[in-house]
């Protein structure tokens, strides 16, 4: 799938805007945004100074979340974090790279 | 102190000590003993106290106090050791010595006289005589100067310098008056200096200290990066994977060293430094989203995922043996939302994608079709869309390659998806000139890979042509099995050519045992048991149904028993080697599908046109459904397929508005048979077989009874 994506950008980037699309028009979903791997935000549908914290928050915590199951076996890694709170939850879906933070609002 | 070898003699033993300082009995207490020196004229003042022992004092009797010892002096060192012992090697043994050294030294010192008449001293006394002597002469030579002003018969006197030491004294005399006058005389008597540590000087000169400048030059600092990892288990591993990677990737460009490849990686290395350019390249993003995705609907479909996993109907104990559908997702695309779904199928591989073909069953209103493949973690959009120009009636997922979705289409075609390939289009495709249907393909199915492991799959059509297609080097070769002619009307034709009129085949099944055996439904409603090796013959006829044969089915347990069903509103049920059908069901209307469950040989769902759902178990009733229920809203939805999940207890059932519904099975639907307290419960197949068989043998009985 990896050399596929540089064979055809096109093809996957229309794809990937598409599924992005449709997670922020999902039921619920109060905001989405994509952060590099030093934490500094590239793609969001929310204000700065709330995605900057946001970015900054749960990078760090995804790398300590990360780190620890690795620890526990080299062999694992972390697929996703999911953080549910009284008002929402927000979901992290890590990547080599990036970081995908989703935060809906299950019940409505 | 000196070691003295005895003490003074001791008249008396020390006396005990007294604090009282009687010296009545003259003792000498010991310079060590005394703590007090007592003089002679202080006894008179001080009065005589008790006297105390000391508790460790030795008692004596008087006896023994005026005991005399006797001290002998000897000249004898009291160090000296008295028996050293030396070990002798000629005898082997330890030698005690007799002799002992007994001097001891008490003083030494080094000095520093001579002997005259030692080497050294006769040396000391030679130079000496040489220093008197000139001194004596430059004495002498200093009063001749003086002289010779005077006195000029004194010239030879200097010549005679070894007889200066008789005139030592007096010339001395003279030579120091002289030296007295004559103190500005450049050759003054060098005194001959003792050297020694305390008459030295010392020279020293100032020079001239250069003065000091300080000289830099400036550069740029090299720069500077800070770098700092962490060293975690997970890291190291993480390094020796990526060596490993490298490794094999190495060797595979190694094996692979053909002009194609290098081309292809060169266009590689191009696009590929050309997208890396791109920072924050956003498909990289994709498994992520894809991810959240999934998330995002479970959250939102949490109580329909939370009941497909855990909800179990308890009104089911009081059905009565009626079980019900409970209704879970609903999958519909708008893309799709014309076409009606033609085919269902479950992947063998991952249990919760299934495919999902759409067309239109409608001869006047033709048009394009789809492919969507949904996964049961997201009901909100599909994970594959593929879309053709001509509607899919069928469709087909091979089991060894759950990749690979085989197709038919209403134009007679038939394509191969693969789905591990991004593009929308088939890989493989077939065309008029390669052998296609002339009319619909209704059914396709996989087959075992043939001797070559070319992929290979049947396909069924209204032309009345079962074909068989392989995959040969990418190209899609087909082979004509069978054609289905209908028995009894021929017609003749021009020049007396008997023409048989095709059969139009709507449906088949192969057996899942027997490879060359299998079933075909045709549009007249009969089916024609073939087998793969006979291309002209059919092994035999079943007059099934009165209308055209919308699927048969071979029961997954038993191998005599399958099933069919049809527009004429019937389901029946046979065993092969009867010509007349085991059962019939009469569902009051058209049967767009029937299915056996994967998991009892007895149990089979059946949807119609008028929207309901009907699940059958033999082993409970024979004659009824033990479910009977309206699975969409509308009415006029037409129920066309339904597919058991191999794994799961759901099914999935398609109409023709579009959608997808999935259902769960409740329990009384999915009863296994009751065993005796203390046996153990059998699953298996020969369980279902035996089930199935006791069922099938009272209907025979009472077949063979009326």
């Amino acid at each position: 799938m990896k050399t596929l994506v540089n064979f055809f950008p096109d093809l996957f980037q229309a794809e990937v805007e598409e599924t992005l699309k449709r997670i922020q028009s999902h039921k619920g979903v109060i905001g989405t945004m994509v952060v590099n791997a030093e934490g500094i935000p590239i793609r969001t549908t929310l204000d700065n100074s709330t995605t900057v914290q946001y970015a900054g928050l749960l990078h760090q915590l995804t790398m300590k979340a990360k780190s620890t199951v690795r620890d526990i076996d080299p062999q694992n890694d972390l697929t996703f974090l999911r953080i549910r709170s009284k008002k929402h939850e927000i979901m992290v879906a890590p990547d080599k790279e990036y970081l995908l933070i989703v935060i809906q609002n299950p019940c409505e | 102190m000196l070691p003295a070898s005895s003490k003074m003699p001791h008249k008396q033993p020390p006396p005990p000590r007294k604090q009282s300082i009687s010296m009545g009995r003259g003792a000498r207490k010991r310079d060590e003993d005394s703590g007090t020196e007592v003089g002679e004229g202080t006894d008179e003042w001080v009065q005589s106290k008790a006297t105390v022992k000391p508790p460790d004092q030795l008692d004596l009797t008087d006896a023994e106090l005026k005991e005399e010892f006797t001290r002998i002096l000897t000249a004898n060192n009291p160090h000296a050791p008295q028996n050293i012992v030396r070990y002798s090697f000629k005898e082997g043994t330890y030698k005690l010595i007799g002799f002992v050294d007994q001097l001891a030294v008490h003083f030494t010192q080094v000095g520093n006289l001579i002997p005259k008449d030692s080497d050294e001293g006769r040396r000391q006394h030679y130079r000496d005589e040489l220093a008197a002597i000139s001194h004596q002469g430059s004495q002498e030579s200093a009063k001749v100067v003086i002289s010779e002003t005077e006195i000029l018969e004194e010239e030879e006197e200097p010549k005679e310098v070894e007889a200066g030491s008789q005139t030592d004294v007096p010339i001395v005399e003279a030579s120091e008056k002289m030296a007295e006058e004559e103190l500005m005389t450049p050759k003054q008597p060098k005194e001959r200096k003792l050297t020694n540590k305390f008459n030295f000087s010392e020279r020293a000169s100032q020079t001239f200290n250069n003065p000091l400048r300080d000289r830099e030059c400036q550069m740029e600092p090299p720069p500077r990066t800070n770098f700092s990892a962490t060293a975690n288990q997970w890291e190291i591993y993480d390094a020796y994977m990526e060596e490993l990677e490298k490794q094999e990737k190495t060797k595979e460009k190694e094996k692979t060293k053909t002009p194609v490849a290098k081309k292809m990686g060169k266009m590689a290395m191009r696009k590929m430094t050309s997208m890396e350019s791109q920072s924050d390249d956003i498909t990289k993003v994709t498994q992520a989203a894809k991810i959240v995705e999934r998330m995002v609907n479970q959250n939102t479909y949490d109580d329909v995922a939370q009941d497909f996993k855990y909800y179990e109907d308890a009104a089911d104990e009081y059905r009565d043996q009626e079980g019900t559908l409970l209704p879970l997702w609903k999958f519909q695309n708008d893309k799709a939302k014309r076409l009606a779904v033609t085919a269902l199928c479950w992947n063998p591989k991952y249990n919760d994608l299934f495919a999902v073909g759409h067309g239109s069953y409608d001869f006047m209103k033709q048009s394009r079709g789809m492919l969507l493949l949904y996964s049961m973690k997201n009901p909100s959009f599909p994970e594959y869309i593929f879309s053709s120009e001509s509607g899919i009636m069928c469709l087909d997922m091979h089991v060894d390659h759950p990749y690979l979705v085989v197709v038919g289409h209403y134009d007679g075609n038939v394509a191969i998806y693969n789905l591990k390939k991004p593009h929308s289009q088939p890989s493989f495709r077939s065309s008029a000139k390669s052998g296609k249907h002339t009319d619909p393909v209704w059914q396709v199915r996989w087959q075992k890979d043939d001797m070559d492991h070319n992929l290979n799959f049947f396909s069924v059509s209204s032309d009345g042509r079962i074909v068989s297609w392989t995959l040969v080097k990418s190209e899609l070769v087909h082979t004509d099995v069978i054609k289905l002619k209908v028995e009894g009307s021929t017609t003749e034709g021009l020049e007396g050519l008997q023409i048989h009129t095709v059969g139009c085949g709507t449906a088949f099944d192969f057996h899942r045992e027997i490879d060359y055996l299998f079933l075909v439904g045709t549009e007249e409603g009969k089916i024609y048991k073939c087998s793969k090796s006979y291309s002209s013959q059919f092994l035999d006829t079943y007059d099934a149904h009165n209308m055209a044969v919308d699927a048969v089915s071979w029961n997954p347990y038993h191998t005599k028993v399958f099933m069919s069903c049809s527009s004429d509103w019937t389901v029946k049920i046979w065993d092969h080697t009867i010509k007349t059908p085991m059962f019939i069901y009469d569902l009051n209307s058209a049967v767009g599908d029937v299915a056996w469950a994967p998991y009892s040989s007895t149990v089979f769902a059946a949807v119609t046109t008028n929207g309901k759902t009907h699940v059958f178990d033999l082993s409970i009733n024979k004659y009824e459904a033990i479910c009977n229920q309206p699975v969409v809203a509308k009415k006029k939805n037409k129920l066309t397929h339904v597919q058991f999940n191999p794994i799961h207890p759901i099914i999935i059932v398609g109409d023709d508005r579009g959608h997808v519904t999935c259902l769960k099975l409740s329990p009384n639907l999915r009863k296994m048979p009751k065993e005796k307290k203390g046996q153990e419960v059998q699953k298996g197949p020969a369980v279902e077989i035996a089930k199935l068989d006791k069922l099938l043998n009272l209907v025979r009985e009472v077949k063979t009874k009326t």
